[in-house]
C-alpha cells in the first residue's frame, strides 16, 4: 500500500514539477517569438494567447479563400455604424475630394495620401468573404492596393511590430501584427463590386482584413501609425475593441 | 448471483456492502473538467447566437439572405428583424472570450483524456462492448430492460452496459470531433489555412448551422445522462464520480 502511493507521490511531483517548468518555458518563447496578444492579460488572457499564438503558428502566410465571381452576395448587407458626424459629411459634401489617409509612426518617411493619390496606384482586387462576429456573412469583391505596398513607400522601419489605424469617427480604432499588415490581402480598399466602395459599407476608404472578423475591417480609414509597442495607445489593450469588451485577435 | 466475482464470501447475516475502485483518477479529473467547460460553452454560445438568431446554408448568409430557419426570440442587435420591439444588451464581448477560452480547457482535457485512454486501456476495458452485447439480441435484452424501467443488473455499480459504451463513444468519439471541427470552420484564419475543413462541410454557414445541431444532440446527451443518474442512484453515481469508488448493499442485489 505505501509503495503504491509514494510511487503515486513521485509521478505526481514530477508531472507537477514538468508541467510548471513547461509552462515558464512556453510563456517565455511565447513573448519572444510575439506571440501573446495585447489583450493577454487578465482573466480571459490564457485563452486569447493559446488562440492567438495557435494561428500565428498555423495560419502565418495562408491566404483567406478566394471565391468566384457568380459567388459574390446579392445583395450584400451594410451592418450599420454610428452617426457619421459634421467632418464626414462636410468631406462627403466634397466627393471626399479633401479625404486623407496619414501615415506616420515608425516609419523613414511620413506620408499623408488623398484619395485620388491613392486610387493612382495600380488597383488590386480580390473576392473573399467577410464575416462579422455576430455570425452573418457574405462574398463581396474589394477593390484597392495591398497595404504592404503604402507601408513600403514609407518606408517601414524594421522594428515597427504593429499597425495602428484609425476610422474618422474618433473612438474606432483598431491594430494588426505584422503578419497581418504585411498580408498580400490586408487591403486598402477605395472600391467594391466593380465600382466605388458606398458609405454604407466604409466608403470612401476602410482598411480589409480578411483573415480576421468584420470588426478588424475599419471603415472610413483616416491614419494609419506603425509603433513597436501598443501600451501607448488607449488603455493600452491594442486596439478599441478589447476597452469595449471584445478580443483584440479576431481571427477566429 | 453466486458465480459473481465481486460475491462476498462471508455469508453473515448482516448486508454487507461492497465498496471498490470505480472511476479511474484520469477519468474523475477530465469529468468534471469538461463538465465545467462543457456549461460554460453552452452558456456563451447561447448568449452569441442570440446576436443573431438565424441560421443559413452554404458560403453565406446575412439580413438581406432568406434563413434556413430563426428563431422566435428577440435579438442583441437591432439589424435583426425579430418582431420584437425591443433589442437584448450586447453580451457578445464576453461570450466570445469565455466560449474560446472554455473551448480550449474542453479540447485540452479532452485530447489528455484519449491518449491517457488509449495507453490505460481505458476505451478497451470500459467503453468497446462485448462482441455478444452487440447482438440483436444482446442489445434488445438491454433495451427491453430500459424500456420496462427495470432497475440495473448486479454489475452495474462497476460496469457500463452496452447501451452507455455504444452512447459514451458516440459522444466521444463523433459528437465532440464534430462540434470542434464545425466550430474551428467558423474562424476565417483557420478556414485560410484549411479552407477544405470549411469546404467538406458546405461552407461556412452551414459549418455554424451543424455547429448548433451538433449542440443539441449533446444537450439532449447531457439530459439524459443526468436522469439516468438521478434514476440509479444521484448521491451514490456522483460520489463514485467524485471518490472513484462505488458502493452497493448486497441485500438489495
Amino acid at each position: 500500500m505505501s509503495k503504491v502511493s509514494r510511487r503515486t507521490l513521485i509521478a505526481t511531483g514530477l508531472g507537477a514539477a514538468v508541467g510548471a517548468s513547461g509552462l515558464a518555458v512556453a510563456a517565455k518563447l511565447a513573448r519572444r517569438y510575439g506571440l501573446i496578444p495585447p489583450d493577454g492579460g487578465g482573466l480571459y488572457g490564457p485563452g486569447e494567447t493559446l488562440t492567438y499564438a495557435a494561428q500565428r503558428i498555423l495560419t502565418r502566410h495562408s491566404m483567406a479563400r478566394r471565391f468566384r465571381r457568380e459567388q459574390i452576395s446579392k445583395p450584400p448587407f451594410p451592418n450599420e455604424v454610428g452617426p457619421l458626424g459634421e467632418r464626414f459629411r462636410r468631406l462627403q459634401e466634397g466627393g471626399f475630394a479633401e479625404w486623407r489617409l496619414t501615415v506616420d509612426g515608425m516609419v523613414a518617411r511620413p506620408a499623408s495620401f488623398s484619395l485620388a493619390e491613392l486610387k493612382g496606384i495600380p488597383k488590386a482586387s480580390q473576392i473573399t468573404h467577410l464575416a462579422c462576429e455576430e455570425g452573418w456573412s457574405y462574398i463581396a469583391e474589394w477593390i484597392g492596393l495591398p497595404l504592404f505596398y503604402l507601408l513600403d513607400v514609407v518606408e517601414t522601419l524594421p522594428q515597427a511590430r504593429y499597425v495602428v489605424y484609425r476610422s474618422i469617427q474618433p473612438d474606432w480604432w483598431e491594430s494588426i501584427d505584422m503578419a497581418d499588415a504585411l498580408h498580400p490581402q490586408t487591403f486598402v480598399t477605395h472600391g467594391m463590386n466593380g465600382g466605388e466602395l458606398p458609405v454604407e459599407f466604409g466608403g470612401p476608404l476602410r482598411l480589409r482584413v480578411p483573415r480576421q472578423l468584420g470588426y478588424k475591417s475599419v471603415k472610413y480609414l483616416a491614419s494609419i501609425t506603425l509603433t513597436d509597442n501598443l501600451k501607448q495607445f488607449g488603455k493600452g489593450l491594442g486596439s478599441a475593441s478589447p476597452e469595449g469588451g471584445y478580443a483584440w485577435y479576431a481571427g477566429i | 448471483m453466486a458465480d459473481s466475482a465481486w460475491a462476498p464470501v462471508s455469508t453473515s447475516a448482516v448486508p454487507a456492502t461492497i465498496v471498490r475502485p470505480r472511476h479511474s483518477a484520469l477519468v474523475r479529473v477530465t469529468h468534471w473538467t469538461t463538465t465545467l467547460a462543457f456549461l460554460a460553452l453552452l452558456l456563451s454560445g447561447i448568449e452569441i447566437l442570440i446576436s443573431h438568431p438565424r441560421f443559413y446554408w452554404g458560403e453565406t448568409g446575412n439580413i438581406l439572405t432568406r434563413p434556413l430557419f430563426q428563431f422566435p426570440i428577440p435579438a442583441s442587435r437591432s439589424t435583426v428583424p425579430t418582431g420584437y420591439g425591443y433589442v437584448l444588451p450586447d453580451q457578445n464581448g464576453w461570450s466570445r472570450y469565455l466560449h474560446f477560452q472554455s473551448g480550449w480547457v474542453a479540447v485540452l482535457t479532452g485530447l489528455l483524456y484519449v491518449l491517457f485512454g488509449l495507453f490505460q486501456g481505458h476505451f478497451r476495458r470500459n467503453l468497446l462492448p462485448a462482441r455478444a452485447d452487440l447482438s440483436r439480441k444482446g442489445l434488445w435484452t438491454v433495451i427491453a430492460r430500459h424500456l420496462r424501467f427495470r432497475p440495473a443488473g448486479p454489475e452495474e455499480p462497476w460496469s457500463y452496459n452496452v447501451l452507455q459504451r455504444l452512447t459514451y463513444l458516440l459522444v466521444i468519439f463523433v459528437l465532440f470531433p464534430l462540434v470542434i471541427w464545425t466550430g474551428l470552420a467558423m474562424s476565417p484564419g483557420i478556414a485560410a489555412a484549411f479552407p477544405a475543413a470549411v469546404v467538406i462541410l458546405g461552407g461556412q454557414q452551414s459549418a455554424r448551422t451543424m455547429h448548433f445541431f451538433i449542440t443539441v444532440l449533446l444537450v439532449l446527451f447531457l439530459l439524459v445522462h443526468v436522469v439516468m443518474v438521478c434514476l440509479s442512484g444521484f448521491r451514490k453515481r456522483v460520489r463514485a464520480m467524485i471518490s472513484g469508488r462505488s458502493a452497493t448493499d448486497m441485500e438489495q442485489t
